[in-house]
């Protein structure tokens, strides 16, 4: 089984582009992993694309032939819809193809739009990542969801909203070099504590912003990275992933997200690497609540200890394990299915050197990112090592 | 055709199963015990296919909520409303809690089950009441 290399990395700041199409966005990134790689578009060999709600955004399904056209490639293309995770399962399929040996090329990330369409709209058709029937016609939107999760969590572990504040102000803060975040500005725990309620317990900052953006990434064989003296230190040594029932109330404790917890022994047993090993973590916070379950499903902190790590200053760009130093979702942004791509682009670039926060774990060499999809009733979890 | 088995439950969809919350409510029930939600061939736990009817507690507790304040467009129930996930032991049901604000419940309350109908979409809207 050959290795891959993340070849070249691709991102669009994430934030609104009020008046650009879709297929502009990803081709922007496509170009942009293409010329960091130094590889050329006639050597991909497929487009593994992630996207969830572009049939309601831009009234555009099909769009994998759209998206191979737009970023010039010669070559046929799969879309992956996996709500939030999409981009995470397209890479994951791009690794999967990879070593199996039947491409040596393969381009996969992802890009959503949502800004065009109001808070309403989105609220709408994010909520269709939720179970239609026993969820959506009972009026839970997204953040509903995800409010519902952190209050069982508080009932269950403990933790306060003051807790959570210091997740969004952590991320914010490292965000604020980030040339391609949404929100390159920083706030304090207060601010986030006197946000406007948007779904009890959770308020505005607690939640990721509705953002446009598209991820890519050239992912390669270790042999074609030789072959062509390619410049590609970091490779994908594990990916796993997990899956729970759809519904919130169908889970066996709302308060645990399992799906992640199986992803990540997935990917820790293929890369032979445990959760102690890892250096720094990308993990998908679209809401506070989403961090501190991802960090406990992980394997970084028991039940209940996730909820402080912020504040205890476990997680921020000087503890023990940097989490989200790009800013996250929470002030990075998520456009939805270019996410998990996106994800993996900042951890390459934090592994090179060559992000702006590399500074804050210039001896990392294992890193994680985490990519849920809707209230993680399925997750994506990839190991990223130095190889070289 | 034969005749329909009397041991085998209804081929019942979500409305007659959500209509039946303001009555005698049910939920399915495996050959190993699990409790589930129709419309369902198999048994999301076991796998097990042999499915029966059994009567929903008249009360269960909520086991979590919110308050949500932005609500999607063209739902029918203006914000803001609290949505509670309420455990009745062997199925938890998710529905609307109608006259009260997010002050007005905790975990742990006793509530009943009930069906009104959303008249903006025309889909069944699971209620709870007080118990």
């Amino acid at each position: 089984m050959t290795g891959v290399r993340v070849a070249g990395v691709g991102l669009t700041p994430f934030g609104a582009h009020e008046g650009r199409t879709g297929r502009d966005l990803f081709a922007e990134a496509a170009l942009a992993a293409l010329a960091d790689a130094g590889v050329d578009g006639d050597d991909v060999e497929h487009l593994n694309y992630g996207n969830f709600m572009g049939a309601l955004a831009e009234r555009q399904g099909h769009q994998a032939p759209v998206m191979t056209e737009a970023a010039g490639l010669r070559c046929a293309g799969t879309r992956y819809e996996e709500a939030c995770a999409s981009a995470g399962v397209a890479v994951r399929e791009a690794v999967r193809a990879i070593r199996s040996g039947e491409n040596d090329v393969m381009l996969a990330g992802g890009m959503e739009r949502m800004t065009n369409l109001s808070t309403a709209e989105v609220t709408e058709s994010l909520a269709v990542a939720a179970d239609e029937l026993f969820e959506v016609r009972a009026g839970v939107t997204f953040p509903g969801a995800y409010a519902l999760m952190a209050r069982a969590y508080f009932d269950e572990y403990g933790g306060s909203r003051e807790d959570l504040a210091h997740v969004a102000a952590k991320n914010h803060a490292n965000a604020v070099n980030n040339e391609y975040a949404q929100y390159q500005r920083e706030i304090t725990v207060e601010q986030a504590l006197d946000s406007p309620e948007v779904a009890s317990p959770l308020h505005l900052f607690d939640a990721c912003p509705i953002t446009d953006g598209a991820s890519a990434l050239v992912l390669v064989s270790e042999e074609f990275a030789a072959d062509h003296d390619l410049d590609a230190p970091v490779a994908i040594t594990g990916t796993g992933q997990g899956g729970d029932r759809a519904a919130l109330q169908d889970r066996a404790d709302m308060a645990r997200t399992p799906a992640a917890t199986d992803a990540a022994e997935e990917a820790y047993a293929d890369a032979g690497i445990t959760s102690d090993e890892v250096a720094v973590a990308e993990v998908h916070d679209c809401f506070t609540i989403a961090e501190v379950m991802a960090l406990e499903s992980l394997g970084f902190f028991e039940p209940g200890e996730g909820v402080g790590a912020a504040r205890r200053g476990d997680t921020t760009r000087d503890g023990d394990l940097p989490v989200n130093l790009s800013g996250g979702l929470k002030a990075k942004g998520h456009p939805v299915g270019a996410t998990g791509g996106s994800q993996i682009a900042e951890m390459t670039r934090l592994l090179r050197g060559d992000h702006p926060n590399s500074d804050a774990v210039a001896d990392a060499t294992v890193g994680l990112t985490h990519n849920a999809g809707g209230t993680v009733a399925s997750a994506v979890v990839h190991v990223l090592e130095v190889a070289e | 055709m034969s005749d329909a088995d009397p041991d085998v439950p209804a081929n019942t969809g979500y409305d007659e199963w959500a209509d039946a919350l303001a009555g005698d409510g049910y939920y399915l029930e495996c050959a190993n015990g699990h409790g589930s939600l129709p419309p369902r061939r198999v048994c999301p736990e076991c796998g097990s296919t042999d499915l029966s009817e059994a009567a929903l507690p008249e009360t269960g507790e909520v086991a979590t909520f919110s308050e949500i304040h932005v609500a999607p467009s063209g739902f029918g129930v203006e914000p803001p409303y609290v949505t509670a996930v309420v455990d009745f032991g062997p199925v938890r049901i998710t529905g609307i809690v109608p006259g009260v604000d997010g002050d007005g419940i905790a975990i742990g309350d006793e509530l009943r089950p009930d069906v009104e109908t959303n008249g903006a979409t025309g889909n069944r809207l699971i209620v709870f009441r007080p118990a």
